[in-house]
């Protein structure tokens, strides 16, 4: 292992875009995520990338749009309601199947919220928050470590898949310093030739890079077959998620992101009182990784979902679990965030109420 | 899984240094091969007021980054021990600068280290390292982490910004824990 | 007298445009100054939401269409990254001067070594003759049925007027297309904003004027007057800027 040095989630999470080879970056300042394009603006013409401070996070996102089009790797950052501005980027960008990275250091809402962390843009991420038939590959990191680590594997798996990725993180994962090792990129996956890109006709057949599909009259259908099928393949190849301690848990804690950091607090503060707790924690949040819940819902009496917003990621837990085990729920949005005591004190109640009930 | 966590807050006026401090004690824990996790308060909450950071140490995986029961406290000021001592764990340990604390703890059960770090840092020649002299004086009472490995986080943050900065904190480190090492902690 | 042929920069199909468009012309000058130039093998264009969103299908250069208002945005990603490519948009005045402003006024700031041809119908064609930042006052459309300035629309927007006060912008001329000799002057600016971009010069950026008889609800001559009587009295034709 190599030497771990004390870093910032943000700072982190551009220093590994560096590394795999991101050289454009178009951003806009907000809270808390002003680490990111900083650190850009100094980072990229190091490397001869490009930085741009956009006019607006719908100019950054169209520029990225651009910059993949030109088939460099390239990414944009904003917190929640700059994400808001970016779907109608997203949804192109994902219809032009072209590959980016977008990372959103979740902060409170709905409107312009406060800047304390927040889980609450989960449905807006996993199920896409533009228009049409799209979906994007959402990672949850719970470390800087992982933040690091993921940042290298998004740009690979968007290049791979044609798609755009988002890293979803919120204001503490980006905000919080802890030990990382950086290591050099090495890709994880083959990468396709890049074989769409607008770089001139010279030598070829022009290229169009586009989202309107008028010809023929079911084209656009065709189109979104294609998409789909390329969004199972992906729902087949790319499931991550944390199994901790959940073989002989009676309770399992659903949780991703930070709040898994807290709930796996409160999963050892269980075990110290004699309470079988586990915890699964997604990594992807698209493709969510429904086996893993589905499978654990055979074996453990129930499932408690926390989240950092107002039962969102729960619906995607329910789904997986299909009505095999009840799912109880915690969480709240605004900047609110769980400990490890009020976590206890769910389970605690859940345990009690089975006890009560196997009399 | 036994496992040796401490978890920190410092916390004083936004200009104390106060994120200084929690980067010297993070970065002298990773040097030491420890586990740790920093945060600081940020955005609107960090212009003026009081300014707070914390950071967990531990030679186990940590879960939670958040710190709502600190082990220790390093505090620079009266607002910041008045709103963060009710949330000290129990039996925890409170680093003062009475410089800038006239009225301690009301608490019983709390360890009290005492050091006139402003006053102090005055004499080293510069107020702003007040809050390296805390350092000195914290460490110089908890077997958190070694003298030496401050001494190195002190050196890796500022040698390559200016080498009198360096001296000059190293300084106000050995004063602070000169300074307060008579000092019991007082029940 | 030069002989009329083909240019190899517009493919050989039919157009979607209606009979007195001015797309038509200004496809045209636009694909003859790029084969003059022979930068067709380096250029990329970019298309706009409105009646020209097919000019993919008929520019026979590598394109890409992206969302309405934006391609100033996208025009930056792609020459950023490309500093040797030849990057133009292609922009009615819905996209430029209405959705888009924001986009056009910072890369034209910026200084962005992009070239802009900027199609001036006062109307928005695509989705049937609603009113467009450029529609003149007193003019009627779909969403200004009494003349646009009666119910608090606001007059005229300029935008080689307001473009002009940017220290990034390089060169502005506002042309048009209704006679022989406008369709001249207008393929000489053109011909000149895409110089300006391979001399490295910066943001330059020809608005044309151009007929629309569909919505204008006028035959194809009466356009042509319209253009020449009336739009190029509200938007006087000339250059507003050249750094030269």
């Amino acid at each position: 292992m190599g030497k771990k040095i004390l870093l910032k989630g943000n700072e982190v999470m551009c220093e590994a875009a560096v590394q795999a080879g991101c050289r454009f970056f178009a951003g806009y300042p907000i809270t808390p995520q002003n680490e990111v394009p900083e650190y850009m603006s100094k980072r990229m013409p190091q490397v001869d990338g490009v930085f741009v401070q956009a006019e607006s996070e719908l100019a950054a996102i169209n520029m990225v749009f651009g910059a993949s089009a030109s088939g460099v790797r390239c990414m944009t950052s904003s917190s929640s309601p700059g994400i808001s501005l970016k779907q109608e980027g997203i949804s192109y960008i994902a219809g032009a199947e072209l590959p980016c990275l977008i990372a959103n250091v979740q902060r409170g809402g709905p409107g312009l919220g406060n800047i304390r962390a927040s889980q609450a843009d989960y449905f807006q991420a996993v199920k896409g928050g533009g228009h049409g038939d799209y979906r994007v590959i959402v990672l949850a990191p719970a470390s800087v470590q992982e933040i690091y680590n993921l940042t290298m594997n998004a740009f690979d798996w968007a290049d791979y898949y044609r798609n755009p990725v988002m890293l979803l993180g919120d204001g503490i994962s980006g905000q919080m310093a802890e030990p990382v090792e950086i290591f050099p990129y090495k890709p994880i996956v083959d990468l396709p030739a890049k074989d769409y890109i607008l770089d001139g006709c010279a030598g070829r057949k022009p290229r169009v890079v586009k989202t309107l599909v008028l010809k023929p009259t079911d084209g656009l259908v065709t189109h979104n077959e294609h998409l789909q099928e390329k969004y199972k393949r992906i729902e087949n190849e790319l499931s991550l998620y944390e199994e901790y301690q959940t073989a002989d848990a009676d309770i399992v804690i659903a949780a991703y992101g930070i709040t898994a950091r807290i709930a796996k607090g409160a999963v050892s503060l269980a075990r110290k009182k004699g309470i079988a707790v586990g915890l699964i924690r997604p990594i992807t949040l698209w493709p969510f990784p429904s086996d893993a819940f589905a499978t654990a819902a055979q074996t453990t009496g129930q499932i408690l979902t926390v989240e950092m917003s107002h039962g969102q990621f729960i619906e995607d837990v329910k789904l997986a679990v299909n009505g095999a085990c009840p799912v109880e729920f915690l969480g709240k949005g605004g900047g609110w965030y769980p400990t490890e005591e009020l976590i206890l004190e769910k389970i605690e109640s859940m345990a009690a109420a089975t006890a009560k009930g196997n009399l | 899984m036994d496992r040796h966590e401490t978890r920190i807050i410092i916390a004083g006026f936004g200009g104390q240094g106060i994120v200084l401090i929690g980067n010297v004690i993070a970065r002298a824990a990773v040097i030491e091969e420890k586990n740790v996790v920093g945060m600081v308060s940020y955005g609107a909450e960090m212009r003026g007021g009081t300014a707070n950071a914390t950071v967990v140490i531990s030679d186990g995986e940590i879960f939670n980054p958040f710190v709502a029961h600190p082990d220790m406290a390093i505090i620079l000021n009266q607002p910041s021990l008045d709103r963060f001592e009710p949330q000290i764990g129990k039996d925890g340990l409170v680093l003062m600068n009475t410089s800038m604390i006239k009225r301690g703890p009301q608490r019983t059960d709390l360890k009290c280290i005492k050091v006139d770090a402003t006053q102090i840092a005055q004499k080293v020649g510069n107020l702003r390292v007040a809050n390296i002299v805390s350092v000195g004086a914290f460490i110089e009472h908890t077997n958190l982490l070694s003298m030496s490995s401050i001494e190195q986080a002190i050196k890796d943050l500022f040698s390559s910004k200016n080498p009198k900065l360096v001296e000059i904190n190293l300084e106000a480190l050995h004063t602070g824990a000169e300074r307060s090492r008579c000092m019991q902690p007082v029940r | 007298m030069p002989t009329l042929k083909r240019t190899e920069v517009l493919t050989d199909v039919r157009t979607h445009y209606c009979p007195g468009c001015g797309h038509g012309i200004a496809h045209r000058l636009v694909a003859e100054v790029i084969e003059e130039l022979g930068i067709r093998e380096r250029t990329i264009a970019i298309a706009p939401v409105g009646c020209a969103v097919l000019m993919y299908d008929y520019f026979n250069c590598d394109m890409t269409e992206c969302a309405h208002g934006r391609p100033p945005a996208m025009a930056t990603g792609i020459k950023r990254v490309q500093p040797d490519k030849i990057v133009f948009t292609y922009q009615g005045d819905g996209d430029l001067a209405a959705i888009g402003t924001a986009e056009t006024i910072h890369a034209a700031n910026r200084g962005e070594n992009i070239t802009v041809i900027f199609i001036n119908n006062a109307i928005y064609g695509m989705t049937g003759g609603q009113m467009a930042p450029t529609t003149l006052t007193g003019m009627r459309s779909t969403t200004s049925q009494d003349g646009r300035g009666k119910h608090g629309e606001g007059p005229p927007l300029k935008v080689c007027e307001l473009l002009r006060s940017l220290d990034g912008v390089c060169y502005l001329e506002r042309t048009a297309v209704s006679t022989p000799k406008d369709v001249n002057a207008a393929k000489r600016a053109i011909k000149k904003a895409f110089q300006n971009q391979i001399d490295g010069k910066g943001f330059s950026l020809v608005e044309v004027l151009s007929m629309c008889p569909t919505d204008w609800k006028l035959s194809t001559a009466q356009s042509v007057d319209f253009v020449n009587n009336e739009m190029k009295e509200a938007f006087p034709l000339g250059v507003y800027k050249d750094k030269g």
